[in-house]
């Protein structure tokens, strides 16, 4: 099946999902990123490289921190960025999501960085844009439904290997709701193609999606074991309408069962870094001791995560 | 009018006939087979050599958005009766509907068209609509199409009713509660991609519902679009028990799995869903076997309700006229001989409809499909008289033509 | 300019020549920035052949070159590293070899993000002519012809020594 990311040199042409991405593709971000590191700590905070470019945010779904990351990164690497609530403008309107883009493109856009609450919308777009012949335009998923998010699993993967050097000697634990987790899904993918040898994912039955043995993760419902020994812990984060079904009676039990706190945290191995995509809230996936304490590099991830979209955002619009 | 039909294959599996032969029509009717009956002498001659000439194909499901075109594609796809579910715009609960609907139908002239009347006002589930009004409007049994009846009570009263008047209800069997949210199966693939999820469970629990019910009631029950191999393994074991229930399976549910999903491609979106592997195996099997008779599940869909995010799509594809290419490939796949799966597609949907077509016996309707098994098309938006191309299979080079259908002895 | 001598020129000996030719200018302290990645192993021959105690600057031009639209981003960019404070100061870029003159350009501009310098001034072991923008180099070991489709490339060995090499496209 054409893997419709990558072009037919099979370098990458949109950022749709983590998976499928060769190993040198996510390497090869992770180092580019590495470089935007530098630039961050500049006097004058920006590269020339999309300098005439237009990238435009388009939020389907509300979300104003990673749009303000997105926009940040776009703006040190000089483009012109043009932020949209569509959810809130033109389908409400009864636009479809494909007349939208197409106006778009209209403007002359160079990169769309789409958020969408449907699983699979940036694909839409992919490769509507394939069908109408603009290969100059580029797709960048900011988070689609409970599919994927790419840039924050790169991102994740930048945190861990700046703390922890090699991919190939690590257990990483991922801790809450997986099932509706974009994040979750890309960190998998991420983990796997990186080579760690043991993913582990922590929650009850009502949060883990089926099959995720065959997406090479072991499951774990009791947290200490879960927790045992692991290099790194991705705690993720649990959104208040969760509570309303029956996935779970109430934050103070899932806390109880499995909130990180210090003692917890105690099982892992002592170098443990704890992650977090945010935003957190404490005292249900997180206590305040956790998310303050010295192992927590929740706001590195935060400053990692604007140059891996630096990288992103000059990569995929040069292919 | 005087037809004779000669050098083709006939094959008639309600008959058990497969054999070089003639086939004479007259008066819209079967008049002979082989021998030339007395006195007959014939207006016109169809040579059908290198053809199958088999009863016209009799599609338990197919939605006419556009009726005119719909059936010109179900003639041209040797569909010669179509099983339509109430659930159009507005749904089939009122008798003037129906009765405007089989008008319409017969000014067309193209495929004969056989209505479901709506279970429920309006399809809610609630109150029951007129049931007996409907069918002497011309209504052949009762449906939900692929609505629920949330209220088991609901549901009981229901079948009560129709069984009062012996009519049959057709139910598509999926629990409300567990497939409210689902746009996929529940199995590795929705769960890659993020996509919710409708468990099997969601339809044997439905189906252990609607078959005690039947045993309670004495209703006639038909369970339509089966998905689920452990559904049919149900159905299999009650009609080994005696129960008098039947059930169809999708066309295209024989052929594609949860895989064909790929990136997200809404073509393959399908209400119930595409399952796994094991349930494709499953079905076949159980179609193989004659517990379940094939149905296009014809459902079509503008491309502006395809292209949009897989689980903002409308369900469905195009089914009337590759019901014969599908089909004939399923037999191929499956290693099941011609009459066996041209049964699956006339004689045993007759049989649930408790009708005389779907054969060829002397006095039947001449409803009549002559199809090449060998000639390929490729199936390509403008080889599609239906107006939904919305297909997984675009592209695809496909086997079977129909070369002519009769209807009650007349060329469509 | 000359036509090309076989065998190629002494990339070391030439590296010595480079350091004589920029001893003078000691007296001002300039800092040395070597362009990625011929330039940079240059520059730190010469911080060690001039015993200059600052660290020297390395650069990667990736993020500033004009290509970017028909080539997109170079395959493997390095950091840009600039461990001194560039205002008021005296630079000198040191590169391998200037062609067209574009990298120096882009190195310009990167160098400008960084501050305002006093000066900068380039140093090149090798000008192979062809020059698209109006830069000259400051102090240069070998002037040479070389065809289109020709490439002077430096090449550094397991034991840090530097020679050329000619590539053909």
């Amino acid at each position: 099946m054409h893997n419709p990311q990558l072009n037919r040199h099979g370098e990458l042409t949109h950022l749709l999902s983590i998976e499928g991405l060769p190993q040198e593709v996510i390497t090869h971000i992770l180092d580019t990123a590495a470089s935007f590191m530098e630039v961050s700590q500049r006097e004058v905070k920006k590269v020339p490289l999309l300098r005439g470019k237009s990238v435009f945010n388009l939020f389907f779904e509300n979300s104003t921190r990673t749009r303000t990351t997105f926009e940040i990164a776009a703006k040190r690497l000089s483009a012109d960025v043009i932020n949209l609530d569509i959810g809130r403008s033109s389908t409400a309107k009864g636009e479809t999501l494909l007349d939208t883009i197409d106006n778009l493109c209209a403007m002359h856009a160079n990169l769309f960085v789409v958020r969408h609450a449907a699983s699979g919308a940036p694909y839409l777009i992919a490769e509507h844009l394939a069908r109408v012949g603009r290969d100059d335009i580029h797709v960048v998923n900011a988070g689609d439904g409970r599919h994927a998010h790419p840039t924050q699993g790169l991102l994740d993967m930048y945190t861990i290997r700046h703390y922890k050097k090699d991919f190939t000697q690590l257990r990483v634990a991922i801790v809450g709701d997986i099932l509706h987790s974009r994040v979750a899904r890309s960190d998998i993918h991420a983990l796997t193609t990186l080579g760690v040898p043991e993913v582990r994912a922590i929650g009850p039955q009502t949060l883990l999606p089926s099959h995720l043995g065959r997406m090479g993760v072991h499951v774990f419902h009791d947290m200490a074991a879960g927790l045992k020994d692991c290099d790194v812990v991705i705690m993720l984060r649990l959104q208040n309408e969760r509570m309303t079904g029956a996935l779970l009676p109430s934050a103070g039990e899932y806390f109880r069962h499995y909130g990180l706190t210090p003692q917890k945290l105690a099982l892992a191995k002592p170098d443990a870094i704890v992650m977090h995509p945010g935003p957190m809230n404490r005292g249900v996936e997180i206590h305040s001791a956790v998310a303050d304490g010295a192992q927590a590099v929740i706001l590195p991830q935060v400053t990692f995560g604007i140059a891996v979209r630096m990288a992103v955002m000059s990569i995929v619009p040069g292919n | 009018m005087k037809i004779e039909i000669r050098n083709g294959r006939l094959i008639d599996p309600k008959n058990r006939r497969d054999e070089g032969a003639s086939l004479f029509i007259a008066a819209g009717k079967i008049a002979g087979i082989g021998q030339t009956p007395a006195g007959f002498v014939a207006d016109q001659v169809i040579d059908a050599a290198g053809a199958i000439v088999c009863p016209g194909f009799i599609d338990l499901g197919a939605r006419l958005n556009s009726i005119e075109a719909e059936l010109a594609a179900a003639v041209a796809g040797g569909v010669t009766s179509v099983v339509v579910p109430p659930d159009a715009d507005p749904p089939l609960d009122e008798p003037e509907l129906a009765d405007r609907l089989v008008h319409r139908a017969a000014d067309i002239g193209k495929a004969r068209v056989l209505p479901l009347g709506a279970l429920t006002l309006g399809l809610k589930g609630e109150r029951l609509a007129e049931l007996a009004g409907l069918a002497k409007a011309g209504c052949v049994a009762f449906s939900q199409a692929n609505r629920p009846v949330v209220d088991t009570e609901a549901l009981l009263r229901s079948f009560e009713y129709a069984a009062t008047f012996g009519f049959a209800v057709w139910m598509q069997p999926q629990d409300h509660w567990l497939a409210r949210n689902g746009i996929a199966h529940a199995g590795e693939v929705a769960s890659r991609l993020g996509l919710a999820g409708i468990p099997v469970s969601a339809e044997t629990i439905a189906i252990g519902t609607l078959l005690q019910l039947a045993r309670d009631t004495g209703v006639r029950l038909h369970l339509t679009r089966i998905s689920s191999a452990a559904g049919l393994t149900q159905i299999g074991k009650a009609q080994k028990e005696g129960l008098k229930v039947s059930c169809d399976v999708g066309i295209h549910h024989l052929h594609l799995t949860e895989n064909d999903i790929g990136f997200f491609d809404s073509q393959a979106r399908f209400d119930p869903p595409l399952r796994t592997q094991g349930d494709r195996q499953g079905l076949s099997a159980g179609v193989a076997r004659g517990v379940a008779a094939i149905c296009s599940d014809h459902t079509p869909v503008g491309a502006d309700d395809k292209l949009l995010p897989f689980g903002e799509a409308k369900p469905g594809a195009t089914g009337l006229e590759l019901l014969l290419p599908l089909t004939l490939k399923w037999a191929t796949a499956a290693d099941v001989d011609l009459a066996t799966a041209i049964a699956r597609i006339t004689a045993d949907p007759a049989a649930i409809l408790g009708s005389d077509r779907g054969q060829l016996g002397e006095g039947a309707d001449a409803d009549v499909c002559i199809f090449d098994p060998e000639a390929s098309w490729r199936l390509l938006p403008e080889a599609l008289r239906s107006k939904g191309k919305n297909t997984p299979f675009l592209g695809y080079e496909v086997q079977g033509k129909v070369r002519v259908a009769l209807v009650g002895g007349t060329q469509k | 300019m000359s036509p090309l001598p076989t065998p190629l020129p002494d990339a070391e000996s030439q590296c010595r020549q480079l350091a004589n030719l920029l001893a003078p200018t000691l007296g001002r302290n300039p800092a040395l920035v070597g362009i990625h990645s011929g330039g940079a192993w240059i520059a730190a021959r010469l911080k060690e052949l001039l015993g200059l105690t600052d660290d020297i600057g390395l650069i990667d031009v990736s993020f500033y070159r004009d290509d970017f639209a028909e080539k997109g981003l170079h395959p493997q960019v390095k950091p840009t590293v600039i461990p001194f404070d560039v205002d008021n100061r005296h630079l000198i870029l040191v590169d391998d070899v200037l062609y067209t003159g574009r990298t120096t350009r882009a190195a310009l501009n990167e160098l400008f993000d960084y501050g305002r310098p006093a000066s900068v001034e380039l140093a090149v072991l090798a000008d192979r002519g062809g020059r698209e923008l109006p830069i000259a180099p400051q102090y240069c070991t070998w002037s040479i012809d070389l065809e289109v489709g020709q490439n002077l490339v430096l090449a550094r060995d397991d034991a840090g020594t530097l020679a050329w090499r000619l590539e053909h496209a």
